[in-house]
């Protein structure tokens, strides 16, 4: 595959990054915590759009439908959902946003890459246990879409047009991300004065 | 500085749609694995091996799949590694456009000092683990935010709204509990 296009779409990548704000750990904590929601509204808008534009390029036989790539359902997707979630809110930074964090300057960023180097690591020699445990093998399917989408190599769990149903949940995505308010829990910006 | 989250939202979606239309979905956490790999391979070179039928390795993940990763790890000029590396590019040339982040957020953030205090040691250790259990979940989870939050919820897939709903289960209580304040 092309080395070119890795460096293009990376680079466009971190600096879209870095623009909504994702790479700063004040913006992903006010967004977890409630209390400053831009960023999920980024996030939500985001996934809308590139939900209509691949299943509407999809239609229109503009895209590719080989490129999908589904991943498994499996009891441990929503462990280490958990597990993410948990030290993504305490360090204020996930895999994409911590190494690029750490490319504008933040030290701390520096400590996550390291954590995450060791605790990937720390996967690498627990995966037998976890694959023993049968946590790993594939629920509801597996690797599965919740439409059927036509031609591709993922079965739909659901007797509908996989990419109707794309499009359908894309403007929901959009609306959703429209209608949320950006605070939830009021109080706490730093632009507000201390109690 | 901070782009309005309807443009942001829409640009970071067309990324994501780039990426699917031209090549494959954006992952970023395979790639810690990946150069855990090349860092193994450099201290045990028998860590990684090429026979016959591709690459093998002596680690069971590393090995899974028909040697997948051992093959990425001994070449690492391959695509999803140098994506990740470009996006560190990115991120740099955005924070140099905007002039920087400042030192005193370089060194810490600030919700971290309207909670802690002037503690940096301290945010670094809670950095450090929260990596070490943000990289640990990714990988049994077989993907992180990028791969499985947003490639695998715009492609509908099953189990990128399992991982959401894990992810933000714990995120939002962690982060209400931990930050008072910010």
């Amino acid at each position: 595959m092309s080395l070119g296009l890795a460096i293009v779409i990376g680079a466009a990548f971190g600096f879209v990054l870095d623009r909504v704000g994702a790479t700063n750990p004040n913006v992903i904590v006010g967004m977890l915590s409630l209390r400053r929601l831009a960023l999920m509204k980024t996030i939500l808008l985001a996934i809308g759009t590139g939900s209509i534009l691949m299943f509407g390029g999809q239609m229109l036989g503009l895209v590719e439908v080989g490129h999908m790539s589904v991943k498994a359902a499996y009891a441990g997707v929503f462990i280490g959902g958990l597990m993410l979630g948990l030290g993504w809110a305490a360090a204020g930074y996930c895999p994409g946003t911590g190494v690029a964090a750490a490319a504008t300057g933040r030290r701390d960023a520096l400590f996550f890459i390291a954590g995450g180097l060791l605790g990937a690591a720390a996967y690498m020699a627990t995966y037998p246990t976890w694959k023993a445990s049968g946590l790993l093998d594939s629920v509801a399917g597996g690797k599965v879409t919740l439409g059927q989408v036509p031609g591709a190599a993922y079965e739909g769990i659901l007797p509908v047009a996989g990419d109707l149903l794309g499009i359908a949940l894309g403007l929901v995505f959009v609306v959703i991300a429209f209608v949320l308010p950006s605070q939830v829990v009021s109080g706490g910006t730093h632009a507000l004065p201390a109690e | 500085m901070t782009w309005d989250w309807k443009i942001g939202g829409v640009l970071l979606g067309a990324v994501f749609f780039a990426a699917v239309l031209l090549v494959k979905p954006i992952g970023v956490s395979t790639q810690f694995v990946i150069l855990d790999g090349i860092v193994a391979d450099l201290v045990a070179p028998d860590f990684i091996s090429q026979g016959n039928d591709g690459y093998t390795s002596t680690n069971a993940y590393m090995a899974k799949s028909g040697g997948a990763y051992a093959r990425n790890a001994a070449n690492p000029l391959n695509y999803s590694f140098v994506f990740v590396l470009a996006m560190a590019g990115g991120a740099f040339l955005s924070a140099l456009l905007k002039g920087g982040i400042g030192r005193d957020e370089r060194r810490l953030p600030a919700v971290w000092t309207s909670n802690f205090g002037d503690t940096p040691w301290k945010r670094y250790a809670v950095a450090f683990l929260g990596g070490f259990v943000v990289l640990y979940g990714a990988r049994l989870a077989g993907g992180c935010t990028s791969g499985h939050m947003m490639s695998g919820m715009m492609q509908t897939s099953l189990s990128g709204y399992i991982f959401a709903a894990g992810a933000f289960l714990t995120a939002i209580p962690t982060a209400l509990l931990m930050y008072r304040e910010g």
